[in-house]
């Protein structure tokens, strides 16, 4: 019956207004389902460079934390209602370009995200074991462009450049013990070498002292209570964290401190355990090694300025060699330009928009937009704060008045060029095959790690 | 005409989802402890007066819409039946902020302490106040008959500015 309405559909549609968003993360769900409740007699296509939905959902957050996951469920209805298509498989710049799209749909939205890492430009960073988080995230999420990432982890100490919760992500992952990890979505070929990985030691570095670090308080907590594992701080790094400082911050700010200076206190170093060891005032300099990694020099920093949250890093001449085998940058995303036309910030790394608009017809939201940082909570309301803002232009901008043909004109191209295009049910075929490869090994799901493997599942 | 067909079919549509949500395998992935029954319960209508919990929600436009739950409902799912503009992306699962709510009067000290993964989820919301809970942490009882809850007044140009809150 679902799919008898949908022709019936595709029928009607033709007469209608056509909108793209281009790339399947939250922010282009989310913008979807603000818009298919919001504008009526409208086709809001999705198109997203890979087969397969959900973006950093799916590819970002960790398999320890399937809650944050269940968003998928949101995604999915929207997904499924009858003006609101997902076209997967089809990259923006490559398959089509920016100029074609916008001929085809009345309104191009871009939420392609930030899909690049910031480098730490410092000498050694091309050693081998110098590894960005992104691809260690994307390895052991079954990102197919990091399917065969090379990292040796025959290392007892690994250093990450970085304290975002990315980071953090990334530590705990490699310190958990495997028998909870293979309960996990985590893909089979990262569980095993994680299961033989010799790592004994993580390092998480930050330029500023534990008051300006990026983690939040819940992922704090998940180290501290990791099985097996202990947390050492350096006592020194919290010498100017008095009562009388930590009364005056503001409640966030003052829990994750009490927090750190509880567990400061408690803190014991068991042999047996692995070691989670958060350092502060510290920028990294030089990487050193023959071919591999073997020691990180560190810069240390002095804190200046007034404001607690404001306080900026200043290097002093003062260094520091630690030994390790693994270095693990996690300084942050960026995104990249689909198309000369744009207007590409490269120093930030986002598309220049206000309030979300680009150009007339041609807006951003989500990390592209705004810079890879924030919640669900801020994708999610940028998003609808966008596509609110779309809606206000519609009539302002005469955004409806010309006719444009949607998918068929996009659909066009594509067959000229022999793309597969995977829809929905494609996905669901996915979906299904992933879930029925979990069951076989405990796991609520295998990822398709291949995209010619998903292609056929797909096309099956 | 074809408006009218384009509602007949949405409608017919959304029917379809609604026989079919409890089916979703997401959902039995995820599915955590019972009491998670993805809003369900919420559909009943009281069985009786005593069973009524009188509530208002505050939209963010500052609309006062009042309504009547009943004992044992959550208040994100009841949000959800009446289409108040309350998100839950976790589904409940304390693990986003999405259904911030401010707790009115004095029914703040009436509600359960909340546990510490709500606080925790809580010093990442924008706008935290003294009288900040997540929606989906709060079950009706008698005790709260007359509760009222804002949403927080984000602005738009507070998310599409460009001017993005960090985590904390």
């Amino acid at each position: 019956m679902f799919k008898a309405v949908k022709t019936q559909l595709s029928y009607v549609k033709r007469a209608l207004s056509n909108i793209c968003i281009v790339g399947a993360g939250p922010a282009g769900f989310y913008a979807a389902q603000h818009l298919a409740k919001k504008v009526q007699e409208t086709q809001i296509d999705i198109i997203e460079k890979l087969p397969v939905p959900f973006g950093l959902v799916r590819y970002g957050v960790a398999p320890d934390h399937p809650e944050v996951k269940n968003v998928i469920n949101t995604f999915t209805k929207t997904a499924q209602l009858p003006n609101v298509n997902f076209y997967g498989n089809i990259e923006l710049g490559k398959d089509v370009s920016l100029q074609e799209l916008r001929q085809f749909y009345n309104i191009v939205l871009l939420t392609y995200g930030a899909d690049k890492n910031r480098s730490l430009n410092i000498p050694g960073e091309h050693l081998t074991n110098v590894i960005p988080a992104r691809q260690i995230v994307g390895w052991y999420n079954g990102l197919p462009e990091n399917k065969n990432l090379k990292i040796n982890l025959d290392v007892e100490t690994a250093a990450i450049i970085g304290q975002g919760n990315v980071a953090v992500d990334v530590a705990r992952i490699l310190l958990t013990p495997i028998e909870e990890l293979q309960k996990t979505d985590i893909t089979h070929f990262s569980l095993e070498r994680i299961s033989q990985s010799k790592l004994k030691k993580v390092y998480l570095i930050g330029r500023r002292g534990p008051l300006q670090a990026a983690y939040t308080i819940k992922e704090l907590r998940e180290m501290l209570k990791l099985k097996d594992c202990v947390t050492v701080w350096r006592t020194k790094d919290f010498d100017n964290i008095g009562n009388d400082i930590i009364e005056k911050l503001p409640r966030p700010k003052k829990r994750i401190a009490e927090l750190m200076l509880k567990s400061v206190k408690e803190q014991e170093n068991l042999e047996q355990a692995k070691v989670f060891s958060p350092v502060f005032f510290r920028s990294p300099v030089n990487i050193l090694g023959e071919n591999c990694v073997n020691q990180l020099e560190l810069a240390v920093n002095v804190l200046k300025g007034e404001d607690i949250s404001s306080q900026a890093s200043s290097m002093t001449e003062e260094k520091e060699l630690i030994d390790c085998e693994l270095v693990i940058s996690s300084i942050g995303y960026k995104s990249h330009s689909v198309d000369l036309s744009l207007p590409f910030d490269d120093k930030k790394g986002i598309i220049q928009n206000t309030k979300g608009k680009v150009d007339v017809g041609l807006y951003t939201s989500g990390w592209l937009g705004t810079g890879p940082v924030g919640v669900i909570l801020t994708t999610m309301s940028n998003a609808f704060g966008v596509a609110e803002n779309i809606i206000e232009d519609i009539p302002k901008d005469n955004l409806f008045n010309t006719e444009k043909p949607g998918f068929s004109g996009l659909n066009a191209i594509l067959k000229e060029k022999n793309i597969q295009i995977v829809d929905w049910t494609g996905w669901e075929k996915i979906d299904k095959y992933e879930i029925a490869q979990g069951e076989k090994t405990g796991k609520p799901r295998e990822k398709v790690v291949d995209i010619k493997v998903m292609l056929e599942i797909a096309f099956s | 005409m074809v408006n009218a067909l384009f509602r007949i079919l949405s409608r017919i549509h959304t029917k379809y989802r609604t026989i079919r949500k409890p089916n979703l395998p997401q959902e039995r992935v995820f599915h955590n402890t019972a009491a998670l029954n993805h809003g369900e319960y919420e559909w009943q209508d009281p069985k009786s007066e005593d069973e009524v919990v009188n509530i208002v929600f505050i939209t963010k436009d500052g609309d006062r819409v009042p309504l009547k739950g009943k004992i044992g409902d959550n208040l994100l799912y009841l949000a959800h039946r009446y289409e108040i503009a309350m998100e839950g992306a976790c589904e409940a699962s304390l693990a986003c902020t999405t259904c911030h709510v401010y707790v009115h009067n004095n029914f703040y000290d009436k509600l359960p302490e909340p546990k510490e993964e709500e606080d925790d989820l809580l010093d990442m919301a924008p706008f935290l106040k003294e009288n900040s809970r997540l929606g989906c942490q709060i079950i009706l009882t008698k005790d709260l008959d007359g509760l009222e809850v804002e949403l927080p007044k984000a602005t738009r140009n507070f998310y599409v500015d460009g001017h993005v809150p960090k985590p904390h």
